[in-house]
């Protein structure tokens, strides 16, 4: 009870702070006729939204104050980043238990992401949602992001970030969907077998110059012709011994037809 | 035709007057060679070959095999200002800064995979019709021993641009060299000049990938090719065909404007293979770097049987006096190939002591009729296939959602299970068929229409089958099952080696003992005599108006 009370009685300067910046940011705009968008900082009825979203779609895994249960892991402390990257990739709501959560077709709004986020940020200190400064590009380098995603990435998603197979049935996913906020999250909280790669291990900028190089996968045109899934040897030995051999199986039979 | 002739006999005068090689030219220009369509698949490898040099030596204009540090700053942006090997950075101009470079650099890969794929379709046809056999079991050898020397050639290449899965790649085969007990290390350090990666290894395959292997493949081919012109071609059986007479067309002028015309056809089909299909992006892998790989890190197919075996074989190591024995890869990656290109190489030498046939053979096999040998190469592909897969098993586990743990067991498994049941299989499907060829020779096709004799009795008209199949089926061979030999003889002397004649006459039984015996000549004339009655009895029946026809019946 004092617990709540105390957290209402802390919300209620959040939310004056909040109304107050709101104004002065409306006031601004309306001044400037430019809207700039503040670092999100969550209101009362974000996080009260939030939590009613999770207790309605979450709580059956995770326990009722996020705290985990036999069926999901604790949120406490994972931070909105998680939240956000399992809920935009629609990887949560997990659909059954299975070793892998697939990325799928959202199930919650922006909006509802962003309150179910800043309700797990309540929680405890964990990464934030990359801001759009952390994900500029613009002077990012290219061929370092190749060598870095090579050194970092590459293991487990292919050297085109088409993905790859791990152990026990568990993969690394095809990213060539993945925004890039999507793939900033993925390297802070490190999802599943993934490892993550901290602000310490992995400054900003190298993160920017790998979004950079994946952003490239993702667009490049393949000046060889077609890829075939970019694979590898494996799809080249496949088209080998189908459409390969078969057009010259056909043309030998075609030749060697007793035409006289 | 005759205008062409006339031609030919023209070159010939002209030649004859500078060199007197006339007759030599006038006989082998008329030769005869069969016709049928499997007796191309051999020129499929022969073209590649030659596109393989034609492209290659465009290749050598550019490529610089020097393992020296550079810094690139050609035209491909998302490697620019990156270090790389000298080789690798000159594979990328090639591909990027090279006028058609990319174009020949697909063509000479695709070139790669159409020359093993296309000798090992090849192989088949040679194994299943029986080819191999006498007089022709050296041009087996020098077939057999091209695989190989092929799949050496075409690693070679492979790694020669230095990227990223290549030289994943060349760290494998450094493992395997070493794997070898006592020697493996001394030699690894051979190879490369000292510890991997080193500064000497692509200068070196690169000397062995333009010049020493090419120049032993050339040589071979050239062989090969004499040792077919000289044996004569095999021809399938058929009416007329014997296996001492060649029925075909001369090879001037009809087999060179097909061949001339077929070369074309591979050249065309290649490159339009390689203008709209990417081959190795190696632009795509990035240079190589010790400490980097990428998942689905593959060779090229014909390698696949190394690298699924090495993926499957469980992890079993021993240390012998303070030396570890990696029979992990040991086994898998250096015995296991070593004992299937033996066995391959030896085959026809295998099958003829079994057989204990010293004759000729002009006439091919139909694969049936020799349906221990059938079996014994559907075995062997199954083995090698399976083998092939696994060494695809993450591809495969993320394309079909399953676990790759499982295909490493199923592999495990399936390597001994599969092969056996193949066998088995296979054999007596040929066995089946076999027992059909006899019912058509001697009873004749079915035709469906049943008879009703005047007396009220059924049966249904058989009509008899083509001269030409009829000669096709008794083409069959019967190989007569060695006797057990007998331990010692009526005077009481002991038969000399006798437990090899043992061994011979067991593994004859396995050989032939199942086999349909072909009919005798008196078992076909009693069937043709049936047949004519039968025919007597439909013409009489036709008279009496009592045709009744299976389908009215219904
Ligand atoms: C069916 C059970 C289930 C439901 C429902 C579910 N989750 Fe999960 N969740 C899991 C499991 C299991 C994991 C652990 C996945 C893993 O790492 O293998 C997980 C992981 C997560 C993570 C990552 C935790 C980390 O360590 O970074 C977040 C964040 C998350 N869930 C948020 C949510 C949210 C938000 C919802 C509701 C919209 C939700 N989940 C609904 C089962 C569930
Ligand atoms: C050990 C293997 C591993 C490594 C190394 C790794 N990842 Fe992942 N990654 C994974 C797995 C497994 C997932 C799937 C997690 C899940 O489904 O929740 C994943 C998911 C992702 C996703 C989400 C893709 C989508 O479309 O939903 C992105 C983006 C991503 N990784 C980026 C990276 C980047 C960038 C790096 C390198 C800095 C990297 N990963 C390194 C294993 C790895
Ligand atoms: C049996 C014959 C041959 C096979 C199977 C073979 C196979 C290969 C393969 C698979 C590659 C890798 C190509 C790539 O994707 O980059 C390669 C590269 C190369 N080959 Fe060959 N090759 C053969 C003959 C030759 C010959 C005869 C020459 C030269 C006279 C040659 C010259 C080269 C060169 C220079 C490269 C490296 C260039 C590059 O990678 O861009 N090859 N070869």
């Amino acid at each position: 009870m004092t617990s709540t009370s105390v957290r209402r009685h802390r919300a209620t300067g959040l939310v004056v702070l909040c109304a107050a910046l709101v104004m002065t940011g409306v006031g601004y705009a309306a001044v400037s006729g430019t809207a700039e968008a503040a670092a999100p900082e969550a209101s009362q009825q974000q996080v009260e939204q939030g939590r009613q979203l999770f207790l309605e779609g979450c709580a059956t895994c995770h326990g009722l104050g996020a705290q985990g249960s036999s069926d999901g892991p604790s949120l406490i402390g994972v931070g909105a980043a998680s939240v956000d990257f399992q809920v935009t990739t629609g990887r949560m709501p997990l659909a059954q238990p299975s070793n892998q959560a697939p990325r799928k077709v959202p199930t919650y709004t922006p909006e509802m992401v962003a309150a179910l986020a800043a309700y797990v940020a309540t929680l405890g200190p964990g990464p934030s949602i990359p801001s759009d400064s952390d994900l500029a590009t613009n002077d990012a380098n290219l061929a370092e992001g190749g060598t870095l995603f090579r050194t970092n990435c590459a293991q487990c998603h292919n050297f085109a970030g088409r993905g790859g197979a791990l152990s026990d049935g568990k993969y690394a996913p095809n990213m060539m969907k993945a925004t890039p906020r999507e793939i900033y999250e993925a390297m802070l909280t490190g999802p599943q077998s993934m490892p993550n790669f901290t602000d310490a291990t992995m400054p900003a900028e190298k993160k920017q110059a790998i979004i950079k190089y994946i952003a490239y996968l993702q667009s490049a045109s393949d000046p060889g012709g077609l890829a075939l899934g970019s694979y590898g040897p494996v799809t080249e030995g496949m088209f080998i011994w189908t459409a390969g051999i078969g057009i010259l199986l056909a043309a030998s039979v075609w030749i060697g037809a007793k035409v006289r | 035709m005759s205008i062409t002739v006339k031609a030919a006999g023209a070159g010939v005068t002209y030649v004859d007057q500078r060199a007197p090689i006339s007759s030599l030219l006038k006989a082998n220009l008329r030769k005869i060679f069969p016709d049928h369509w499997s007796f191309m698949l051999g020129e499929i490898a022969l073209y590649s070959f030659l596109i393989l040099l034609l492209t290659g030596v465009y290749l050598t204009i550019w490529f610089k095999p020097s393992m020296t540090d550079v810094i690139y700053n050609g035209s491909f942006a998302p490697l620019d200002g990156i270090p790389m090997s000298e080789a690798y950075a000159s594979a990328l101009n090639i591909s990027f800064d090279v006028r058609g470079g990319l174009l020949i650099r697909q063509i000479h890969h695709w070139a790669a995979l159409f020359f093993m794929a296309a000798m090992m379709v090849h192989m088949f046809r040679i194994f299943f019709t029986g080819a191999f056999r006498k007089p022709r079991e050296l041009n087996w050898v020098i077939g057999g021993s091209m695989i190989l020397i092929g799949i050496l050639e075409g690693f070679a290449g492979y790694s020669l641009p230095d990227d990223l899965l290549s030289g994943v790649g060349v760290r494998i085969v450094a493992g395997i060299v070493e794997g070898i007990p006592v020697i493996g290390t001394y030699l690894m350090f051979f190879i490369f000049g000292g510890q991997f990666p080193g500064s000497d290894f692509i200068p070196r395959l690169y000397t062995f990938h333009v010049l020493l292997v090419p120049g032993i493949l050339l040589a071979m081919i050239g062989i090969h090719l004499v040792l077919v012109f000289y044996h004569k071609h095999t021809q399938y059986p058929g009416a007329g065909r014997t296996n001492t007479n060649v029925v075909g067309f001369p090879l001037f002028p009809v087999y060179t404007a097909k061949a001339g015309g077929f070369f074309f056809v591979v050249f065309g089909v290649t490159t339009l293979i390689a203008a709209f299909v990417t081959i190795n992006p190696i632009w795509a892998y990035g240079p190589y770097v010790p400490d980097q790989v990428t998942a689905g890190s593959q060779p090229d197919w014909y390698i696949g049987f190394l690298d699924g075996a090495l993926r499957a074989f469980p992890n079993w190591e021993s240390v012998i006096w303070g030396h570890t024995i990696s029979w992990n890869v040991f086994l898998p990656s250096a015995v296991m190939p070593g004992l299937l290109v033996t066995v391959l190489i030896i085959y026809p030498f295998i099958e003829a002591w079994v057989t204990g046939d010293k004759r000729e053979h002009h006439l091919l096999d139909r694969p049936r009729n020799a349906p221990t040998r059938t079996a014994i190469g559907v075995m062997a592909i199954s083995f090698y296939g399976v083998l092939v897969i696994n060494g695809a098993n993450d591809i495969i586990a993320q394309a079909f959602n399953v676990s790759f743990n499982q295909l490493t067991w199923f592999t495990r498994i399936g390597v001994f299970v599969i092969p056996p049941l193949m066998f088995i299989a296979t054999r007596r499907f040929c066995l089946g068929l076999q027992r059909r060829d006899r019912d058509l020779l001697l009873h004749g096709r079915e035709s469906g229409q049943i008879l009703r004799l005047p007396h009220g009795e059924f049966i249904e008209i058989h009509t008899p089958i083509s001269d030409e199949q009829k000669a096709v089926i008794l083409s069959k061979i019967d190989v007569p099952v060695m006797a057990l030999p007998v331990a010692t003889d009526a005077n009481g002397v002991a038969t000399p080696k006798l437990r090899a004649k043992r061994r011979r006459a067991r593994w004859s039984r396995a050989y032939f003992g199942d086999n349909v015996a072909r009919p005798t000549a008196q078992e076909l004339e009693e069937a043709a005599h049936h047949a004519h009655e039968a025919h007597a009895h439909e013409v009489h029946a036709h008279g009496a108006g009592e045709l009744a026809d299976a389908g009215k019946d219904h």
